[in-house]
């Protein structure tokens, strides 16, 4: 039965962990909410390229009724067409933001008319007609053309945005929860007393912080095993070769944000106030360091305060590893500055830590 | 084994405050020592400096060889405590909470079960804590301050929440262990329960010892008059002044009350006028003792 006796680390560990599943509002924070997130963007993201411009056509289009079929296979790419004889009520359609354009030929003459409200659509309605209108026109001296295009990517083909997206929310997910659960468990056991009780019991201190350390690792692995196979399941996220040092990343990530969250909960004396300090910190520090987009675009002071922060490593460290296909080696700067972030953090924590409300 | 606790001294201040200011005392192995008080009197103050929580900024505590603030763990092992406030892990049952503080102690998880049935939580094994009442709390954590069966017990008020039965029962299991004996040191409010269980106490306000002596010999030494009520309509006014001479005499709607210190003679008078039915004789108690001590004025 259940005779055997635990260790006091493992058995604090089992008693944080059983409280971290029980409370449902932790869950959610650390998996289900992360995950909406990566839902939305793996779904929204990835649809983009698919969607294609309604354009209506009025009456006889000859540049687009006589193309080869080769160019009418492109245009169903792009471009989805209706017929219609009533030109006011297109025009309106297209003014309504119904219809992308409207396309009418009258004699030499093709009319393109589109609304500037989308912007991406306008662009690719006006730079596709004027290359049908370009054929046509080559097409009409019977002469083969000089210059020809061959478009490529520079990734992997395979290559989708769930790819950038996955190593970003994940990375946020990890700094949330391991952030809000030490900060959390600290200040809740403090307040009733629970930390005086146990200095009271034949536990060491290290015992205590490993098995939060412990609980919040499980949770971040957790995290990643749920992120990645969804991500692999429903939006076709694939991991490249040194994807497994990820979990040394993942690791080391988690030992940095349990700092931030030592540090909260040392210096907070109500689970609010701890748990409103660790969101201060992690939700800036998600977007400073690119975990809903790209920074690429972002000043370069605003990109530089990205650096000093430990998130920013860890996705890098993610990004290189599961996506941009670099070896194991690219990790050990990363992992190298979260550990040192995890040290210094930890250390001013012992120094503000109190063991009484 | 028993252990021996040594206090010397103790002082704890809080800003100007003196919480707790020059107590000494001597607990002996085995012994069942209660320390009474006002609130605000230092006894939780005091009993955290013997536990080890607080370092006692002067004077020393040994319990046997150790010195508790040093929090060795050969000592913990031997020491249950119960603190004021009761403090569990979050969202665990009550068997969870003994299991791990089981654990916690290395303790067989075994010895659950005996805890529940000692203090009648068997009913309640499944139940988080958060949904306990006030008393099932508090005798769930006496269970955990007694699950690794150790030699010294520390209880900060433990019977404050509890039911008459739940007070009894409990009364059973501290003897239960002193007679086996383990050491225990508690503090109360209910001075019926210090009179019953307690070998010896201690009677503290602003942070010194009053008195310390057994129950008895405080009473005794109070030399307080014995109060004799007498049922309405037993004894007219007149009758009981002469039987009481120069003693007090009260009438109220209860009855007659005469407060004599020769409570033998008076007794005896009462009987020849067969005037006995429905008569309570009340002695000192330490209650008396106490409210002698530290005055009727409330605590801050
Ligand atoms: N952490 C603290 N900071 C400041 N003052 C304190 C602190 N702890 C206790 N005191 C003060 O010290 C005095 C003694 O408190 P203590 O808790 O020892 O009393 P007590 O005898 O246990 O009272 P009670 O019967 O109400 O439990 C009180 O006046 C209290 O206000
Ligand atoms: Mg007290």
């Amino acid at each position: 039965m259940r005779a055997r006796t635990m260790t006091p680390f493992g058995s604090l560990a089992r008693a944080m962990l059983k409280g971290f599943f029980r409370d449902r509002m932790s869950v959610f924070f650390a998996i289900v909410f992360p995950l909406m997130f990566l839902v939305l963007f793996g779904g929204l993201l990835t649809d983009q390229g698919v969607s294609r411009s309604e354009i209506i056509q009025i009456g006889a289009v000859p540049v687009l009724d006589d193309a080869d079929p080769a160019t009418k296979e492109a245009f169903d790419a792009s471009l989805e067409i209706t017929r219609s004889s009533d030109e006011p009520d297109a025009v309106a359609q297209v003014r309504k933001g119904d219809a992308d354009a409207v396309i009418s030929q009258d004699g030499d003459r093709v009319t393109v008319r589109y609304s500037a409200a989308d912007q991406v659509k306008a662009a690719t309605v006006r730079g596709t007609f004027e290359a049908v209108v370009q054929a046509a026109n080559l097409a009409t001296t019977g002469q083969p053309p000089t210059f020809s295009l061959d478009p490529r990517q520079v990734e992997d083909e395979s290559l989708s945005t769930i790819q950038f997206v996955t190593p970003g929310l994940l990375g946020w997910a990890v700094a949330m929860s391991a952030t809000i659960g030490a900060a959390s468990n600290l200040v809740v056991w403090r307040r009733n007393g629970l930390l005086r009780r146990l200095r009271l019991a034949p536990v060491r201190t290290p015992s205590v912080v490993l098995a939060r350390v412990a609980v919040s690792l499980m949770i971040a692995a957790v995290q990643t095993a749920i992120f990645l196979g969804l991500g692999m399941a429903a939006f076709g996220l694939e991991l490249s070769g040194s994807w497994p040092m990820i979990v040394p990343l993942l690791l080391s990530g988690t030992l940095a944000f349990m700092s931030i969250g030592l540090l909260a909960g040392s210096i907070a004396r109500t689970e609010e106030g701890a748990i409103g300090m660790a969101n201060f910190v992690v939700l800036p520090m998600a977007f400073l360091s690119g975990s809903f987009f790209p920074l690429d675009d972002a000043p370069a002071w605003l990109r530089g305060v990205g650096e000093a922060l430990p998130l920013r490593h860890l996705n890098e460290g993610m990004l290189d590893t599961m996506v941009r296909g670099e070896g194991p080696a690219s990790t050990i700067a990363p992992i190298a500055i979260l550990l040192g972030f995890a040290i210094v953090l930890t250390a001013v924590s012992a120094r503000v830590f109190r063991w009484d409300a | 084994m028993a252990l021996e606790i040594r206090v010397d001294g103790l002082v704890m201040t809080y800003g100007d405050l003196r919480a707790v200011d020059g107590v000494s005392f001597t607990v002996a192995p085995g012994e069942f020592f209660g320390l009474l008080g006002p609130n605000g009197a230092g006894k939780t103050t005091t009993l955290e400096m013997i536990e080890g929580l607080r370092r006692p900024q002067a004077g020393t505590v040994r319990i046997g060889d150790h010195e508790p603030w040093r929090r060795e763990s050969g000592l913990q092992r031997r020491m249950g405590v119960q603190l004021q406030a009761s403090s569990f892990f979050e969202r665990l049952t009550v068997r969870e909470q003994l299991d791990t503080f089981g654990a916690l102690y290395g303790v067989a998880a075994g010895r659950t079960d005996a805890m529940l049935e000692q203090v009648g939580l068997v009913d309640k094994a499944g139940v988080r804590t958060e949904d306990l009442s006030g008393g099932q709390l508090q005798r769930l954590s006496i269970a955990c301050a007694l699950i690794h069966d150790p030699d010294v017990v520390f209880l900060d008020e433990p019977t404050a929440a509890l039911d008459p039965q739940a007070r009894r029962n409990l009364w059973d299991v501290l003897r239960t262990i002193n007679d086996s004996g383990r050491t225990v040191v508690l503090t109360t409010h209910h001075m019926d329960e210090a009179e019953v269980l307690c070998d010896r106490v201690a009677i503290m306000d602003a942070g010194r010892v009053l008195e310390l002596d057994t129950p008895a010999a405080l009473v005794r030494g109070l030399d307080a008059p014995v109060r004799i009520s007498l049922a309405p309509g037993t004894l007219s006014a007149a009758d009981a002044r002469s039987i009481a001479g120069d003693d007090p005499v009260d009438e109220d709607a209860g009855g007659l009350t005469i407060t004599t210190r020769r409570p033998a003679e008076v007794l005896s008078a009462l009987a020849d006028r067969d005037a006995l039915s429905g008569l309570s004789v009340k002695g000192a108690s330490l209650e008396d003792v106490f409210l002698e001590l530290t005055g009727r004025e409330y605590r801050a």
